[in-house]
């Protein structure tokens, strides 16, 4: 078992900080102004919903990751039960956007692939997304198996 | 003690050595390996000709990946026979290999009609492995004029991994359009319109009726000159091992869900194979990378006894040319849903409350949600197909589908 990132629809005010708060922590600047302003923002977990329900994405962490058998270039792959990419590797391709059930691969500003690591790579050492949430509507925990 | 053997050396067969290992630790693994290089990722040795890749980014496994799995890889070996009776592969160097379970992971090989003249043509290449391209690398110069016969995936990224490195490239196919294996006509158009953009010509419903030496001539009229000549003009599987001891053989390697041929003891994966098609229930050869590595997974741990299912298989491909990405999967039958621009385009095919196909060009949408309804076959009825049409989103499911797609707290 492993912990993930979940979010209650029920609490997600649909602020999409999370998505600031990401951007931020994988942007290796260690302040939120510079990363952030004026500058289109490529995070790696995104808000969607209508004005009933607002809910945010990120990787699910597959047991069984279809992305990871999918990909051409053998970028991403499997660590420690936490998917993750080399963008060295990636060629920007879209197959995993191409497969991934919940929409949770997208491409960066450089037309490579990127996605949810849980903050264990970057500076932030635990998800920035889940810090952030302003309703606690994002949660890092165990929970059981995602197919 | 098992002693699997294993024909073939890409990406199904190395997804078939994982399978075995998850179910059995201690099983010989013989791998005959015609390639004389470790396993690399094939689809990229078009980027690799443009640039964007590199030897050192292109293993498809780690350097130490053999080892790891306790494998034994004969390199440069190539099968010549099965002998079903004995259980034994027999190899080109007149050695036996004995096996409990064998799986044909041989991939497929160019197709090469039989042109008047063909052999006249000094630079001749196919685009399938990595000696390929580095044939093309050391063959090609900046001066060089590159007819393909072939605009299809193969035919399509072999142009765009060369264009920086000749004068020219001009494309020739059969069919009226481009990518005739993954689009349809006004789809094509479109690529067709950027390709050409980035300066590519293409001679379409027109073949080759003769070569000599640097002249092709089209049935057209139609007459060409060229300094290299690359065939794309389609893949054929490779079942001749198989065909020959009698097993059945459709297009590929007639396989059950669980990789298993006709032949006791004998498993297909990957490119030589033919499987179900989920969209449209009918067995096909689906040659692809996400295709070929689930069903050597799956062929693997059926091998080492245990109990795999892939059923979901179904034909999707995603590429780009110049920053312009299509996206494709399912089968094009059915209702028409469709959003179109000058430069991009969605279509949505829909049957017996079913999302069967779809085609997208020039878009970024989180496409994976659309092949997971093809995949999953869920009913168009369950989910808001208004929203969902125009917006790849899970939003468009009912919450609770969602609360157990994403383990949200209920």
């Amino acid at each position: 078992m492993m912990k993930r990132v979940y979010v209650n629809e029920k609490w997600c005010l649909g602020c999409h900080l999370c998505e600031y708060y990401c951007a931020f922590a994988n942007s290796g600047l260690s302040d939120m102004v510079l990363a952030l302003k004026g500058k289109p923002i490529y995070p790696r977990i995104h808000v969607e919903g209508d004005e009933k329900i607002s809910y945010a994405v990120s990787c699910r962490h597959c047991e069984d990751p279809i992305c990871v058998k999918s990909c051409i270039a053998a970028a991403l792959s499997k660590d420690n039960g936490v998917i993750r990419i080399d963008k060295n590797k990636c060629v920007g391709c879209y197959t995993c956007v191409l497969v991934c059930p919940y929409g949770a691969l997208a491409p960066g500003e450089d037309g490579v692939m990127q996605k949810c690591e849980l903050c264990l790579q970057n500076e932030c050492g635990e998800p920035a997304c889940v810090k952030g949430c302003p309703n606690k509507a994002i949660v890092y925990e165990e929970r059981g198996e995602m197919i | 003690m098992k002693k699997y053997v294993i024909i073939g050396n890409g990406a199904a067969a190395v997804n078939c050595i994982e399978g075995i290992r998850s179910t059995d630790e201690f099983g010989e693994i013989v791998v005959i390996s015609e390639e004389k290089h470790k396993v690399y990722c094939r689809p990229l040795i078009s980027y690799y000709l443009e640039g964007k890749t590199d030897l050192s980014h292109m293993g498809y496994r780690g350097e130490d990946f053999y080892e790891k799995m306790q494998c034994r890889v004969l390199y440069g070996r190539k099968a010549v026979a099965i002998l079903p009776e004995s259980r034994e592969v027999k190899l080109d160097d007149g050695t036996v290999v004995a096996y409990t379970d064998l799986c044909l992971a041989t991939g497929s090989s160019p197709f090469i009609p039989p042109f008047e003249g063909l052999s006249s043509v000094k630079k001749q290449y196919t685009f399938m492995t990595l000696d390929d391209a580095f044939g093309l690398e050391r063959g090609i110069c900046q001066s060089d004029h590159v007819l393909i016969i072939g605009a299809g995936l193969i035919g399509l990224k072999c142009a765009e991994g060369i264009a920086g490195r000749a004068a020219s490239v001009t494309l020739c196919d059969l069919a009226d359009h481009v990518l005739p294996g993954i689009l349809d006509a006004e789809g094509a158009a479109l690529v067709q319109t950027h390709l050409e953009e980035h300066g590519f010509h293409f001679c379409l419903n027109d073949s080759v009726a003769r070569f000599k030496k640097n002249t092709a001539y089209l049935k057209s009229g139609a007459v060409i000159s060229f300094d290299v000549l690359v065939l794309a003009c389609g893949i054929s599987p490779n079942t001749s091992l198989f065909q020959d001891i009698g097993g059945e053989v459709g297009r590929g390697i007639v396989v059950d869900d669980r990789m298993r041929t006709s032949v006791e003891n004998i498993y297909a994966a990957g490119d030589c194979a033919e499987g179900a098609d989920v969209s449209t229930g009918r067995k096909r050869v689906l040659a692809m990378m996400p295709n070929a590595c689930m069903q050597g997974y799956t062929a693997g741990v059926n091998m080492a006894e245990g109990n795999k299912v892939f059923d979901k298989a179904l034909p999707m491909n995603a590429v780009g040319f110049f920053g312009l990405h299509v996206m494709t999967a399912g089968s094009y039958e059915g209702e028409l849903y469709e959003e179109k621009t000058e430069k991009t385009m969605k279509r949505l095919f829909t049957e017996d409350d079913l999302l069967k196909g779809f085609i997208l060009i020039g878009s970024d949408e989180r496409a994976g949600i659309y092949t997971s309804m093809i995949r999953e076959q869920t009913p168009i009825s369950s989910v808001h197909f208004d929203l969902l049409k125009k917006t790849a989103t899970t939003a468009a499911f009912p919450a609770e589908t969602r609360r157990k797609k994403f383990g949200g707290v209920v």
